[in-house]
């Protein structure tokens, strides 16, 4: 079997959303039982599990929470991490938005391991009625006491700004300041929230231990591969028959998940694809048998990310969407560091000179050479996730990119990239 | 703008969520938007008032997120999402098209005050690209011509309903109170999930047949 919903076993419930049918499904039971145990034991239970973070970077989750101090009489908080902007990543939103009571049994168990009363859920504000669901989940889990009883949790809806799905950039924005990442060290482990102890999770990470809590951990190291355990939510936009979110064990490919998905569009082919968001380098047809977890994409060159697979067909311009993603950062950047900064700014300019078909081969080589001043140079990885789509774009791409200057203008035409194009007739 | 006894309350409420006041700023502008429609001055005062900072202070946050407008918007505030996947998938032309049909620019708001448009960077709905956002609501895999129709449809003050949201849509003001923590009641409508939400969900259940 290739899928397994977990996460998503329920969704397709008219209520999923509600208490009701959350408690229907052995909702509340998990932390009734994790409230019962030794916080040691809790974070042991988890490193077992090998639950690795679902936000991007993969570190372990047990291990995170294994950070915090013990016995150090401060107050400790945890925060979620709901700011879901990466570009392509829609995972965390139909979560939030199908089963919020998940999230929050999550929050109560995980604060109870790191010893914290007060968890904070960091929203994006884009999305209303997410916001809603949650809100309602939380005031529903304080009137059935699963909630106010040791562990509080408040919702904060930020505003508008992707840097603040920076763990840093979002714990100032939590104090309410403009959100921009902090030196580190000191980590948010010792110096996070208020300069206490903090650990910040993304909602996949938290909402999938519950599931831990109440099968085990050996049950959760049946499924993935060797060190990318457990099952993950797999989002196929683009260029696909039929996109959407597919639930499986770490290790899938994308030629599986096209095969679920119906395959590329009908009538084109794969051209290019992002295996974690536009932060992470592209892949091309290349790289359909690649195991999709967090070994597999890194040792291809690439990232797993947030899973996020974007997939383009041949009828899309390759600087196009680089150029977008680029616009996206140079938009995004918080302006703290100044090869982030400036850097995305003149990379930009370029782009749009080479989307026109204007400039020289010299230009491709001064991109690579500002990307190399802007990545690793600055606080935070946004500056990394900036220069991804150049890098890889010119690595696979780069005949593409001289094509287009030989031809003095643009090569695709952007209305057969469209989801309204006519079909593509005998192809 | 005189704040009333309930208002001020409510902030006080507001403030009362947190640790620590001053985290307290980001609700607040979000709830002074929903009572001018725009952080306006007198909002930006008040909180430094209430949270014993500089006017400047505020400002300086307020400016730093796009959410928080420091001039009026429309009604209805339409979002059509212009980065990479969206806009291959048709959000450039839905966002040149009601340009067009609405005779505005990017952050224009029409003559009437009921819609105003916005390019915005991606919104967590990639699975149902193309998206157009309308007072931060879904409404999912979108045409040129359904967008045309629903900024139509707000300007006869029938807007057409959210794909995934409430049974209708709220005005501007009343999603920026929402996005203040205030519960508007609205959590149980609409559906739970869409169909590529539930796709892989679906293929599960029928491989188990």
């Amino acid at each position: 079997m290739k899928l397994v919903p977990v996460l998503s076993a329920h969704w397709d419930e008219k209520d999923s959303f509600t208490i009701q049918a959350y408690t229907r499904h052995d909702g509340y039971k998990a932390s009734q039982k994790a409230l019962a145990m030794e916080p040691d034991a809790l974070i042991q239970l988890v490193k077992d599990s090998g639950l690795r973070g679902r936000g991007g970077a993969g570190f372990p989750t047990g291990m995170k929470w294994g950070f915090i101090p013990q016995g150090d009489n401060k107050e400790h908080y945890l925060v979620v991490n709901a700011d879901e902007s990466e570009p392509g990543t829609c995972k965390d939103t139909p979560l939030m938005m199908a089963n919020p009571h998940v999230l929050i049994e999550g929050c109560i168990i995980a604060a109870h391991a790191i010893r914290a009363k007060t968890a904070f859920i960091y929203i994006r504000g884009e999305l209303t009625h997410v916001v809603r669901r949650v809100n309602q989940a939380i005031e529903d889990a304080y009137k059935a006491g699963h909630l106010g009883k040791g562990i509080e949790i408040i919702l904060h809806v930020g505003a508008g700004a992707y840097i603040c799905g920076e763990e840093t950039a979002l714990l100032d924005s939590l104090e309410g300041f403009r959100g921009q990442p902090r030196l580190r060290p000191p980590f948010p482990a010792i110096a996070g929230l208020y300069g206490m102890p903090t650990v910040v999770n993304n909602v996949e990470s938290i909402a999938s231990v519950p599931a831990i809590v109440l099968h085990g951990a050996e049950w959760y190291q049946s499924m993935g591969t060797e060190k990318s355990k457990g099952t993950t939510m797999y989002s196929l936009s683009g260029h696909v028959k039929n996109p959407g979110q597919f639930e499986a064990p770490l290790g899938i490919t994308l030629r599986e998940l096209l095969e679920l998905a119906g395959g590329v569009r009908e009538g084109h082919r794969l051209k290019f694809w992002t295996p974690g968001g536009s932060s992470t380098p592209i892949f091309t047809d290349a790289h359909l048998d690649i195991p999709l977890d967090y070994e597999g994409v890194a040792a291809a060159g690439s990232m797993l990310g947030t899973k996020a697979l974007q997939i383009f067909d041949e009828t899309t311009s390759i600087i196009r969407a680089v150029l977008r993603w680029t616009e996206f950062y140079k938009h995004e950047s918080c302006g703290k560091c100044t090869p982030c900064r400036e850097g995305t700014w003149w990379l930009v300019q370029i782009l749009r000179d080479l989307d026109a078909g204007v400039g020289t081969e010299e230009d491709l080589n001064k991109l690579l050479d500002i990307c190399d001043n802007i990545a690793g140079r600055s606080f935070c990885a946004l500056a990394d996730g900036a220069v991804a789509p150049i890098i890889s774009s010119l690595k696979y791409f780069r005949q593409e990119y001289l094509d287009q200057l030989a031809n003095k203008g643009p090569l695709f035409d952007p209305d057969e990239s469209t989801l309204f194009a006519p079909a593509k007739v005998g192809a | 703008m005189a704040y009333s006894i309930d208002e001020l309350a409510r902030m006080d409420s507001i403030i009362k969520r947190y640790p620590r006041s001053r985290s307290a700023i980001m609700p607040l502008l979000h709830y002074v938007q929903s009572l001018a429609g725009y952080v306006n001055n007198e909002g930006i005062e008040l909180i430094a008032q209430l949270l014993s900072l500089e006017a400047a202070e505020v400002s300086a946050v307020a400016s730093f997120y796009t959410q928080y407008k420091r001039t009026p918007v429309g009604e209805y505030h339409v979002g059509v999402c212009t980065n990479t996947l969206c806009a291959v998938m048709g959000g450039d032309a839905i966002f040149a098209g009601l340009k067009e049909h609405l005779g505005v620019e990017n952050d224009g708001v029409t003559s009437d005050g009921k819609v105003s448009l916005e390019h915005i960077e991606c919104n967590a709905a990639c699975d149902y690209a193309p998206v157009v956002m309308a007072n931060w609501e879904f409404y999912d895999n979108q045409t040129v011509q359904s967008a045309k129709d629903l900024v139509d449809s707000m300007r006869t003050a029938n807007p057409i309903p959210p794909t995934r949201g409430p049974d209708t849509l709220v005005t501007w003001k009343e999603a920026s109170a929402v996005l203040a923590g205030i519960n508007d009641g609205k959590a149980h409508e609409g559906i739970q999930a869409g169909a590529p939400t539930l796709l892989g969900l679906k293929i599960s259940k029928e491989e188990k047949r």
